[in-house]
């Protein structure tokens, strides 16, 4: 028919304007019946959210409750994926952890949220340090609840970690081959005290300034670093370079002191703590997972080396 | 008995997490110990029936055929861990609505504080101070605590007790940690938070703090006590003392160990063992040189030129 039209023999021609009439007609006939119908699919599908792409690409896997989704839910969680998806059935007694990793784990979340709260309110100079104290304990909404929240989980943090130190003990789990995340613990330990005791110092007070004068003024005795260290003076050590001049930048509890102070307890411990909690966990992981509740083993049954 | 002192002590707000920890201590050493005998329990039934030890599931909790040995961590986990993050949230919470973080004066140098108390979790190192110069107290005790924590998993050769509770076959390893932790560690901080007040002196718990107090102690040195006066000689004489403490306690914890521990002295080699018995007699050492103090007023045993012990 277009060579016809071309041609222009003896056809019926159709105009232009009415193959754009017949053209807009079918296009406005598809408005009406297409988008009703494409819109109904669609609302309907949105009664079932868990269909839509947005969906599907968040969550990849269906919830109904199925063993296989039980474990899906944890292996492809990028929180809960440290866990494995099924564990000893005993295991999860509260009586055979005491709960305490992971209760000291949460106390480290809990004061980095409110450690980081508090930090929009403090300068670590001797001017602001205290003022900005006692601001958030009388200005700042919540302020008070703030640094209570903050001090106190520093405390059960550190009670927490001596009584999770303690369990691994009495179940002996320090055993092989969890010889070495036992001393990755023994590592977090230490600086779970020296972050506390970093804090200790920030609020400006006397109560930081006299603990922290006391607790320093031991690195005075420091063998061969110390000036005041049995064989310090042999190698020249002085009030104005040993140790102790090191930790606090001056010879004095000052402000050379608080800056170092906040920068440790903001910043450089709490990163190699990180750093030392991911090893820490990825252990437990390796080692096998938790180390019991195991069968016992008796005397009789063990195999001596030779 | 001065109970507005023990108020203040027991309620100042830097002191009530010690107050807290002794119950809790309290409690999950009696959970750790009612577990260890429900072990042992099972361990002398089993060593005594080997038909019951072939065919036993060897935990204390019930298990029957059919069931299964493993569940799943959502929910069987997960839902433990959020409880445990709810109550301790809630714990905290209300402490710190009810209880004020402490806030004293703005630091001042000029002011010293009376006592002038350490962390409460440092005070068993400053306690230590009584005893020892701040070279021991404050920088080899607690590298030695820190080393002798890291080397426990190698020197504790007993395959046994891993992954349960248990005294009998363990004796050695759980005393010795008790010891440690519960008495030098534990007991210390306990001391330096509720005894010592003013000038770091001893007052009993109810005993009204005495600022002006004085006591009147004459310390004396080991070797003066023998009339010893030249230096060299007092430096020979606490060498000699102190390796001498070190040889003989060596020879009989050596005698002891080997009678009572025989399969872990067999399994231990010459390292391990060496290593032990230090970390051992030096332990043992702290409540020794205390007792020479508290009882005798002695202060050194070794005096050099250098240093004291
Ligand atoms: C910041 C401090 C610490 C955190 C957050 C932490 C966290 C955890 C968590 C969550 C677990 C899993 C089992 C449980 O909850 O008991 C664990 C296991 C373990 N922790 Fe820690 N821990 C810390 C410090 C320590 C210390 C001080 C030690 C020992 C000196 C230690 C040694 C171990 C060992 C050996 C295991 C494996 C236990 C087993 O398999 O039964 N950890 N830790």
């Amino acid at each position: 028919m277009a060579e016809e039209n071309q041609n222009g023999k003896n056809g019926n021609r159709v105009s232009l304007l009415q193959r754009v009439k017949a053209g807009m007609k079918e296009d406005v006939e598809s408005l009406k019946t297409d988008l009703p119908a494409k819109a109904k699919e669609q609302i309907d599908g949105l009664k079932d959210p868990t269909k839509t792409q947005v969906y599907t690409s968040i969550f990849r896997h269906k919830h109904d409750d199925t063993p296989r989704n039980r474990a899906l839910g944890v292996l492809s969680n990028v929180f809960l994926h440290l866990h494995p998806a099924k564990i000893n059935r005993d295991a999860v007694r509260y009586s055979y952890t005491w709960g305490m990793g992971g209760i000291t784990f949460y106390l480290f979340i809990v004061l980095t949220f409110t450690g980081v709260l508090l930090m929009f309110y403090y300068h670590p100079s001797k001017i602001q340090a205290f003022r900005d104290v006692l601001y958030l304990e009388h200005d700042v909404p919540f302020g008070k609840l703030l640094r209570n929240m903050h001090r106190w989980a520093a405390h059960l943090m550190v009670i927490a970690v001596w009584l999770h130190m303690f369990r691994v003990f009495l179940t002996g789990s320090y055993k092989k081959p969890r010889e070495f995340n036992w001393n990755v613990g023994v590592i977090l330990l230490v600086l779970t005290l020296l972050l506390s005791f970093t804090g200790y110092l920030l609020p400006d007070d006397q109560l930081g300034f006299w603990a922290v004068t006391v607790g320093t003024n031991m690195a005075r005795a420091t063998p061969l670093l110390g000036h005041e260290g049995p064989f310090g003076p042999l190698l020249h050590m002085t009030p104005y370079n040993d140790v102790r001049f090191g930790l606090l930048g001056g010879s004095i509890v000052d402000a050379n002191a608080l800056l170092r102070s906040y920068i440790w307890h903001c910043i450089g411990i709490p990163i190699v703590a990180s750093i030392f909690m991911i090893v820490h966990f990825w252990r437990v992981r390796k080692d096998g997972g938790i180390s019991g509740p195991a069968p016992v083993m008796l005397a009789s049954e063990v195999k001596e080396k030779r | 008995m001065d109970w507005r002192q023990l108020w203040d002590i027991a309620s100042a707000p830097d002191n009530v997490p010690i107050v807290g920890l002794m119950p809790l201590l309290a409690f999950y050493i009696y959970l750790g110990w009612k577990q260890a005998r429900a072990t042992d329990a099972l361990i002398g039934e089993l060593e005594t029936s080997p038909a019951m030890a072939k065919t036993h599931h060897r935990k204390t909790w019930p298990f029957r055929p059919g069931w299964q040995k493993e569940v799943h961590v959502w929910p069987f986990l997960l839902r433990i861990e959020f409880l445990a993050a709810i109550i301790v949230t809630i714990v905290l919470m209300i402490w710190s609505i009810t209880l004020n973080a402490p806030l004293e004066e703005p630091a001042n140098p000029n002011l010293t504080m009376n006592p002038a108390k350490a962390p409460w979790y440092f005070l068993g190192l400053q306690e230590m101070l009584v005893y020892f110069d701040p070279w021991i107290a404050g920088v080899v005790m607690p590298t030695l605590i820190i080393i002798g924590l890291m080397v426990i998993p190698y020197i504790d050769t007993n395959p046994l007790g891993s992954g349960y509770y248990t005294w009998k076959q363990r004796k050695f390893a759980i005393g010795t940690f008790l010891f440690g932790f519960i008495i030098l560690w534990v007991a210390m901080i306990i001391i330096g938070t509720f005894i010592r007040g003013p000038g770091w002196q001893w007052f009993w718990p109810g005993q009204t703090w005495d600022h002006n107090r004085l006591i009147y102690e004459v310390n004396r040195d080991l070797p003066d006590l023998f009339g010893i006066t030249s230096n060299l000689a007092k430096a020979i004489f606490g060498a000699v003392i102190v390796g001498g403490y070190y040889l003989l306690g060596g020879f009989i914890l050596h005698a002891l160990f080997r009678r009572y521990n025989p399969k872990d002295y067999q399994r231990m080699s010459l390292l391990q063992y060496s290593i032990m018995m230090f970390f051992l007699l030096t332990m043992v050492a702290l409540p020794l040189k205390m007792l020479l103090r508290l009882a005798w007023h002695i202060k050194y045993v070794w005096i050099t030129p250098w240093f004291n012990v």
